[in-house]
């Protein structure tokens, strides 16, 4: 059985989703349950537990999937903490998806505030998986702090543009010592399949299946993408090559 | 360089010289790019513009739906008080009209606030006119502090402040500032605010980068579309929002531009926009800052307000009462404006499920600025 393992927890799914930008909560589960994921990631600033008009949380199926706080929104490791201790206090399992985005308009990671606020949190005994930039080096740094996985962008939330930053996703696959999981910027099945054969451990997807015509068809889809890609990277991929066809060799001399 | 010596360097005439001349070309070109330029912006704010309408709103509502989905943030004003020494001509709290005056206190106020926390909202938006001495920033902050258990988001509309103000305000919780310029045009500002602090120009022009240097996380900047040549105005906010994003980059600015609606004091709007020009101003602001909020206020009717929807729109006031103690009195003070769209925030909500969109009550948490509230959270849900 191909298992995803986190933090000594196993998954079937290697397909985690997000739970912003829905049009509904019914679109919104029609993708969860699309999708066969098992990983579902909340924005705490949305939640609110006091307020019946706004009932995100009463929608996901505690029994069915681990529910993943984030911390969005947060501007530095002080914020991210702040609001990771209140799930923690408010009944969440203590796996907190960590969010510093300083810059609220292209919503990348800062790599500074993400690794100090990952050293604290593993430190009080969360689960920690970090939404980074694709900085093999920082992925180290945290990997050593005891984060549970590295969350390398495949470009920035939102554009759906795909693995834009390939190169340096496939160098922290390789130095990988916890699973490498694709986080944002995937648009197609295509894209995420590509992360799976590349080697990636699990993807994450939220744009793509909120904005799509049917949510749930296209986590339908999304799951066929990550299967086959995974299916492809252990069935062990054709290396591509660029044929060398070199018109003076240069180790003819050998056979003289 | 603050945004003063940035404006300056416009002429307000050559400026819509240059848009007026822009081609269908320069239309196109503008369409066709992912980013922006100056020469674009103007090209989709020019007449030449008119003929490609729907072709922006594509690409406005594409934009807005990959960057904000299909969610619609809800809001409420509480006007805190309507007393103001400013003699804006347009407004219905200029000192010049005989209405009675009216500000409420901490228990009022916190009337007003459970009666909006009860229909949903968890983010205010808290008005005031500009009287120094009977509305100050303590009073402002105290209000702020006494609802602030209610909500997770507080925003503020009132007079400009000083860093130091803006720096109480956030002391107290107060996470967003709202701050229109009104017009851009300073000969046209001064014929509309012949007095009172309001005078300033340029004070007020740099306000928004006072509350960004003193940490407000979200600030609101536009104008008033009725005053000025809109397509001029619309440039200069475009340009000011552009560059609010690049030099105070931790905060998430919105832009808005409310049409001016018929007021105490029967103010004429001297240059009125029509439906058509209202939604070529949308999508070209939403095509040059494709990740600001876009602001729709209850100023519009409630047919144009559904139908604006879709074309970049991030956020709107719904149920909203313009006078202070409006929420929980049958009779209270004069409003500042006529709204034009009076359903409920219950009906506001169920129209945009209907139309597809979420309604959003919560997207912030007032633990990203406040310990104390914070810990008092956790200590009442554990």
């Amino acid at each position: 059985m191909d298992e995803l393992i986190i933090a000594g927890r196993s998954f079937n799914s290697r397909l985690m989703v997000g739970t912003g930008k829905f049009a509904s909560n019914e679109a919104m589960v029609a993708a969860m349950e699309g999708s066969g994921s098992e990983i579902v990631t909340v924005a705490l600033r949305r939640v609110d537990v006091e307020n019946p008009q706004d009932s995100l949380l009463s929608h996901i199926d505690p029994k069915r999937y681990l529910l993943l706080p984030n911390t969005s929104g947060a501007r530095d490791a002080e914020e991210a903490i702040r609001l990771a201790r209140i799930a923690r206090a408010a009944g969440c399992e203590p796996w907190i998806k960590l969010e510093v985005t300083p810059d609220p308009y292209y919503l990348l990671p800062d790599p500074i505030e993400t690794l100090k606020a990952a050293e604290v949190l593993v430190k009080e005994g969360f689960i920690v998986l970090p939404y980074i930039n694709a900085d093999p080096v920082l992925a180290k740094h945290l990997q050593e702090v005891g984060t549970a996985t590295v969350m390398p962008l495949g470009a920035p939330i939102g554009t759906n543009k795909g693995l834009r930053t390939r190169d340096n996703i496939a160098i922290i696959i390789e130095q990988a010592t916890v699973p490498v999981v694709v986080d944002a910027g995937l648009g197609a099945p295509s894209h995420a399949a590509e992360a799976m054969e590349m080697g990636a451990d699990a993807v994450l997807v939220n744009t793509a299946l909120a904005v799509a015509r049917d949510p749930g068809a296209m986590g339908a889809a999304f799951k066929k993408g990550v299967e086959a890609g995974r299916e492809a990277y252990l069935a062990g991929l054709g290396k591509q090559q660029d044929k060398a066809e070199a018109s003076s060799p240069l180790t003819g001399f050998l056979r003289s | 360089m603050s945004f003063k010596e940035v404006i300056q360097k416009y002429d307000p005439e050559q400026v819509i010289a240059e848009i007026e001349a822009m081609t269908a070309a320069d239309v196109q070109r503008a369409l066709a790019a992912e980013q922006l330029d100056n020469r674009d912006f103007m090209a989709l704010l020019s007449p030449a513009a008119e003929d490609f309408l729907e072709e922006m709103a594509q690409k406005a509502h594409a934009i807005t739906l990959r960057r904000f989905g299909r969610t619609i943030l809800l809001y409420a004003p509480i006007y805190l008080s309507n007393e103001c020494h400013n003699s804006c001509v347009y407004c219905g709290f200029s000192v010049n009209n005989p209405i009675p005056r009216r500000t409420l206190n901490l228990d009022e106020v916190e009337r007003d606030a459970r009666i909006l926390h009860d229909q949903g909202f968890r983010h205010v938006l808290l008005l005031t006119g500009e009287a120094p001495g009977k509305v100050g920033n303590d009073f402002i902050a105290a209000a702020a502090k006494r609802i602030r258990p209610l909500f997770s988001s507080i925003s503020i509309e009132v007079y400009p402040m000083e860093t130091e103000g803006y720096k109480e305000m956030v002391a107290a919780g107060v996470d967003g500032l709202t701050i229109y310029q009104e017009t851009y045009d300073p000969d046209l500002y001064k014929q509309l605010h012949p007095s009172g602090r309001k005078r300033d120009y340029n004070f007020r022009l740099e306000t928004p980068e006072r509350a960004g240097a003193a940490g407000l996380r979200r600030i609101g900047i536009g104008f008033l579309l009725g005053l000025g040549n809109f397509r001029s105005e619309a440039f200069f906010a475009g340009l000011h929002g552009r560059y609010m994003m690049h030099n105070y980059w931790r905060t998430l600015l919105s832009v808005s531009f409310p049409r001016l609606r018929p007021a105490e004091g029967g103010f004429q709007p001297p240059s009125p926009v029509s439906d058509r020009q209202f939604v070529q101003l949308m999508c070209a602001m939403r095509l040059l800052l494709n990740d600001a909020g876009l602001v729709l206020s209850t100023r519009e009717s409630a047919e144009l307000r559904d139908n604006l929807l879709p074309l970049g729109i991030t956020q709107m006031s719904a149920g909203s009462c313009t006078a202070p103690g409006g929420y929980g009195e049958e009779d209270s003070a004069t409003e500042q404006f006529a709204i034009d769209d009076d359903r409920t925030p219950a009906e506001i909500a169920d129209l945009l499920r209907a139309r597809g969109y979420d309604p959003v009550w919560k997207d912030w948490d007032g633990a990203f600025l406040n310990r104390d509230a914070a810990e008092k959270k956790v200590a009442r849900r554990g």
